[in-house]
């Protein structure tokens, strides 16, 4: 079930790599845990994030946790169709319910993502 | 809007025939409205509802018999403390000398609620193992905040402006994150031990220059003593920083554990958990900071000063420089301070050592008979309180905490808290509280068993639970999708009383 072609980060977060564009969501794991997600905030477009700074936030009906940056650099372009579809997020969060795209600073950071196997084995732990 | 098959009569803008009313409002004096500038006053009238007082009244009382409280049964609302409240702290609080004394009146004539002030601030002290105590914040997070300001300044004071952080372990309840960014710290959160503690490896880790406090909640939001809690809070102090105590747990350790002698230097009381003070929509509340010798220069102004001669009085404006100043108007919320100073002395030292002792030894009556019926991921001997699991149902039947939680209200109980702490999946925290019976536990044990065989036998059931309720499954995705915050006559014309 877990997209293979996607990297991972222990936040339940996956990322997409396309060229030097990271492509942000969360992942089935997550969202179910999260029950129906009902608020997304987002970050604007043009901010500069850096790795594993809170980003945004996701609300639920069971609780509110912060979205983390899995990689640094310039937000050019978030999903405003969260905004009143936050839905999204449990029915389809590898496709329209992805969250943010990224113009990466740096590739290197990228060493530090889980890929499909590892962030698997993470998710059977907990 | 009532829903069909809801308990909830018409609202009173439903109710509400043009004409119909109580009270007659005296008209405004001659040439009143004269004086109010045309552009102030507003064309049409308000759009309250019209109607008369008996239907006022038992649209009222009849909704208030829908209502569930600890006075109609049993709350193990986890981390609330909903234990019951005795009717003579109500008795206390509406004493007139209390109940009617001005703010402003002059020390003179303030003196038996000043007394109280004092007396209760002693109390607390002791109970806290603390210097000092500021009874002005109005609520725990206010004391939380309090308390983290005390710390700001105590650092200051040394010029030690670079620490910049707050570490928080991942458990804590919420106000703590927030009450370090209200303060202007970067909070640092610290991942639980596996055994659900503070994993005192990680907090050195992260304790550094930087440090300017930890706030720790003990016993933790799991219900469980931090064991190595000495060795943390040495390690805290050489580096320079303070150790917070959050207080929501003190009903579990008063008399037996003493905060400010395990080394904290601050620390609030939330008077509506562990002294019986009403909770939310009970009235103004109030959340009393304990502080050792480190803080107590900085303690909120005014203080309630006693005399040589026995007599009180506030301290005077600006007369402690070191002071961060009010946190709140006049003295804090005074009313429910009353309420908390009758149950600690109507308990004395020893009657709340009891308290404690009858909570913790509760709530592992409660765990010990539950461990059988639902995945109890801590099993060591808890505090006043334990976290309970539907993971293993949900596994084998679909049925989830919040079905379960649901259902038990068809059984006529509250709730536990449910999916808190967050590190514990399909968590249920379960807080018994010292003032129910083992008769009462019992039967919340016997409830539960059979909502187990419920989800076995008839899962539906549960799906669709509660049945007996004043309303029936509430759908919260949408009320939080698309909150519905005001009446609005759905049609515009009047929907016919059905009564």
């Amino acid at each position: 079930m877990l997209p293979q072609d996607l990297r991972y980060t222990k936040e339940h977060e996956w990322v997409r790599i396309e060229g030097d564009l990271a492509t942000v969501g969360i992942t089935d794991f997550a969202a179910e845990q999260l029950g129906d997600v009902v608020f997304v905030e987002l970050p604007e477009v043009g901010r500069t994030v850096a790795q594993s700074a809170a980003v945004g936030v996701i609300e639920s009906v069971k609780a509110v946790s912060d979205l983390f940056a899995p990689v640094s650099g310039d937000v050019v372009a978030t999903n405003t169709e969260l905004a009143t579809k936050p839905e999204l997020l449990n029915s389809d969060p590898y496709g329209q319910g992805w969250m943010l795209r990224i113009r990466l600073a740096d590739r290197t950071a990228l060493d530090g993502l889980l890929d499909a196997a590892a962030y698997e084995a993470l998710t059977r732990e907990s | 809007m009532t829903a069909p098959g809801d308990r909830l009569g018409p609202t009173l803008f439903e109710r509400s025939r043009p004409g119909r009313g109580g009270g007659k409002v005296p008209h405004p004096p001659k040439g009143a409205l004269a004086r109010i500038p045309a552009s102030q006053l507003r064309a049409d009238g308000p759009r309250l509802p019209e109607v008369s007082e008996p239907e006022l009244t038992r649209h009222y009382v009849n909704l208030s018999r829908l209502n569930y409280s600890v006075d109609s049964g049993f709350y193990p609302l986890g981390s609330c403390t909903m234990k019951y409240n005795p009717k003579i702290d109500e008795w206390a609080a509406r004493l007139n000398g209390f109940a009617a004394l001005h703010p402003l009146a002059p020390d003179d004539l303030a003196q038996g609620t000043l007394q109280l002030l004092w007396e209760l601030e002693q109390a607390l002290a002791e109970i806290g193992g603390m210097q000092a105590v500021t009874l002005q914040p109005a609520a725990g997070a206010q004391g939380e905040l309090t308390g983290i300001l005390m710390t700001r300044a105590y650092h200051r004071s040394r010029g030690e402006v670079e620490r910049t952080e707050v570490l928080v372990p991942d458990s804590a309840h919420g106000t703590n994150p927030a009450t370090a960014s209200m303060a202007g710290f970067k909070t640092v959160s610290i991942p639980s031990a596996a055994d659900g503690g503070v994993d005192v490896e990680a907090f050195r880790a992260a304790l550094g220059p930087r440090t300017a406090a930890v706030m720790i909640t003990n016993p933790s939001t799991l219900g469980l003593f931090e064991a190595r809690l000495g060795e943390l809070l040495a390690a805290v102090h050489k580096v320079g920083a303070l150790a917070y105590m959050d207080g929501a747990n003190l009903n579990a350790i008063m008399g037996r554990f003493k905060p400010g002698e395990a080394g904290f230097d601050v620390m609030h009381f939330n008077v509506h958990k562990t002294f019986s003070t009403p909770h939310g929509g009970g009235g103004p509340g109030a959340g009393p900071v304990g502080v050792g010798e480190k803080l107590l220069p900085f303690l909120p102004s005014p203080r309630v000063l006693r005399e040589p001669d026995g007599r009180f009085k506030l301290e005077a404006e600006g007369e402690r420089a070191t002071s961060i100043g009010r946190v709140r108007a006049f003295v804090g919320n005074t009313g429910v301070l009353v309420r908390a100073y009758a149950y600690i002395r109507a308990h004395g030292g020893s009657g709340l050592c009891e308290v404690s002792d009858d909570a913790v030894l509760a709530a592992n009556y409660l765990k010990a008979r539950l461990r059988d019926v639902l995945d109890v991921p801590f099993d060591r001997p808890c505090m006043h309180e334990f976290v309970a699991s539907s993971a293993t149902l949900k596994a084998q039947t679909g049925i989830r905490t919040l079905d379960v939680a649901k259902r038990l209200i068809d059984y006529g109980f509250h709730p536990p808290t449910i999916y808190f702490p967050l590190t514990v999946e399909e968590a249920l925290l379960i807080e018994p509280t010292e003032t129910e019976s083992i008769e009462t536990l019992d039967s919340f044990v016997t409830a539960i068993e059979r909502i187990v065989e419920e989800a076995h036998s008839d899962p539906e059931l549960l799906h669709s639970a509660p049945h007996n309720s004043p309303v029936r499954r509430l759908d919260e995705t949408m009320a939080a999708r698309q909150p519905n915050l005001r009446w609005q006559a759905m049609t515009g014309g009047q929907t016919p009383c059905p009564e």
